[in-house]
């Protein structure tokens, strides 16, 4: 199908796309990447009054590091997120999930601010954000807020962003030079939606964890980071018993979802088995510039 | 803006002109206002890959942008990769490995191969197919075209030797 009339907005910066989101009450959608929103338009599932591009305001797409934190502009492609130098050494966790979020030619448009938004429960982004504990920077006409990850993810496709806001930054701790890392994912094919993905950051030394975190994608209604699982690998360590209590610990903790791919027992299955494989993974992968 | 807009672009390295409604898919305004019919339409919302096309250099799905999101920026169809007469190396290694039977999804295929090659200049088989993920095709089991691009990707290889 195609999309249903609407009025096309392009403004040139922050402010004026902001002034055209609050005239118009909530009717407008702010168009970033379109990956998702655009089929949503197709299907007439979404009819915006009018579309709000953020796609030619100059300085949305920047990414930096200063005094620890990554900032990554709403607007930075997931193409070009994958393949950043800095973000490979800052946030790897962030590059590798890169990997996972659809397919080459849908990276090149889709964005971290345009994903984080739309808050699909299946996508990688938003679990990384809750693994990483990142935060976002949000703007209205009349003022600027931060959100936390956990406060921001409201149900599928729902957040804690108001209608005359825009998410206009991301932001995240860097990871510990000494981390490592993982992610796993069962989807029906490679670049489809995920129906359970983990991921996973460490700090260990031998089987001793000094630092577990540890988030889920897919199977809820939005990504929750499990702050228990992380303490049941803090407390008793990497060895087999601990890996066999967090991995359960996980499949009791998630709100597992039921639709036409997997049922929730199915997800609640995957979710200890790809929590295993997570942990497994991180500790095995010797990222080469790394010390873990 | 709520009526038609003028859209300007080079598609293949020529200028462009026309007018459409903002809600204009890109794909529909390739094919119906500039009549260039190669790029084709199949799920129409970012999932099939058939209107893969190269935009400002890197490929995506044409199904899933406004003709006006396009205005100044530089596309390439699969018109755009012969040379005349001459077909672009992947397009024969296609032609001699019969990667297609229908044809319907060709050229997204290649435009997505292509892209996929820019970074990774000598694929393994496995590379290959997760590239090619990107796009379906519903004839051929995938088999012929990831021979295609293997031995495509090696003749561009040499070809890029050649010119040194």
């Amino acid at each position: 199908m195609k999309p249903a009339k609407f009025d096309y907005h392009s403004p040139a910066t922050i402010d004026e796309a902001l002034a055209i989101l609050e005239r118009y009450q909530g009717e407008a959608r702010v168009l970033a990447g379109g990956q998702s929103l655009v089929p949503m338009m197709n299907f007439r599932i979404a009819s915006p009054a009018a579309i709000v591009d953020l796609n030619r305001i100059p300085g949305l797409a920047d990414i930096d590091a200063v005094d620890g934190i990554v900032r990554i502009g709403a607007m930075a492609r997931q193409r070009r997120i994958e393949a950043a130098p800095l973000l490979r050494e800052r946030l790897p966790l962030l590059s590798d999930a890169m990997h996972w979020v659809g397919h080459l030619p849908t990276r090149t448009r889709g964005t971290i601010g345009g994903s984080i938004a739309h808050a699909d429960p299946s996508a990688e982004i938003p679990m990384i954000l809750q693994a990483l504990a990142g935060e976002v920077i949000v703007r209205s006409a009349q003022r600027e807020r931060r959100i936390a990850a956990p406060d921001l993810f409201i149900g599928p496709l729902t957040t804690a962003l108001a209608s005359d806001e825009i998410l206009t930054e991301v932001r995240f701790p860097e990871m510990p030079t000494e981390a490592c890392y993982a992610i796993e994912e069962f989807a029906r094919r490679k670049g489809d939606f995920a129906i359970a993905a983990i991921a996973v950051m460490l700090i260990h030394d031998g089987e001793r964890c000094t630092t577990a975190r540890f988030a889920t994608g897919g199977i809820g209604p939005v990504p929750v980071r499990l702050r228990e699982v992380e303490a049941v690998l803090e407390q008793r360590g990497l060895g087999e018993a601990a890996l066999a209590a967090a991995s359960d610990r996980a499949a009791e903790l998630v709100d597992p979802m039921s639709d036409h791919n997997a049922s929730a027992d199915f997800r609640r299955h995957l979710t200890a088995v790809l929590t295993r494989r997570a942990v497994l993974k991180a500790i095995k992968d010797r990222p080469h510039d790394r010390t873990c | 803006m709520t009526g038609p807009v003028d859209i300007r672009l080079t598609v293949n390295g020529q200028t462009r002109e026309g007018r459409c409604e903002p809600r204009k898919l890109l794909v529909d305004f390739i094919r119906e206002d500039l009549g260039l019919t190669g790029t084709h339409i199949g799920c129409e919302h970012g999932v099939c890959g058939a209107c893969t096309i190269f935009y400002n250099g890197e490929a995506v799905r044409s199904c899933i942008m406004f003709a006006v999101q396009a205005y100044d920026a530089e596309l390439v169809t699969v018109e755009g990769l012969a040379e005349g007469d001459k077909l672009h190396p992947l397009q024969q290694a296609f032609h001699e490995h019969h990667a297609l039977q229908c044809g319907y999804c060709t050229p997204g295929m290649l435009i997505a191969a292509l892209d996929y090659l820019k970074i990774n200049a000598d694929p393994t088989e496995d590379e290959i197919r997760e590239a090619l993920s990107a796009v379906l095709c519903r004839c051929t089991g995938y088999v012929n075209i990831v021979k295609a691009v293997k031995a495509g990707a090696e003749a561009m290889r040499q070809s890029t030797a050649g010119d040194k």
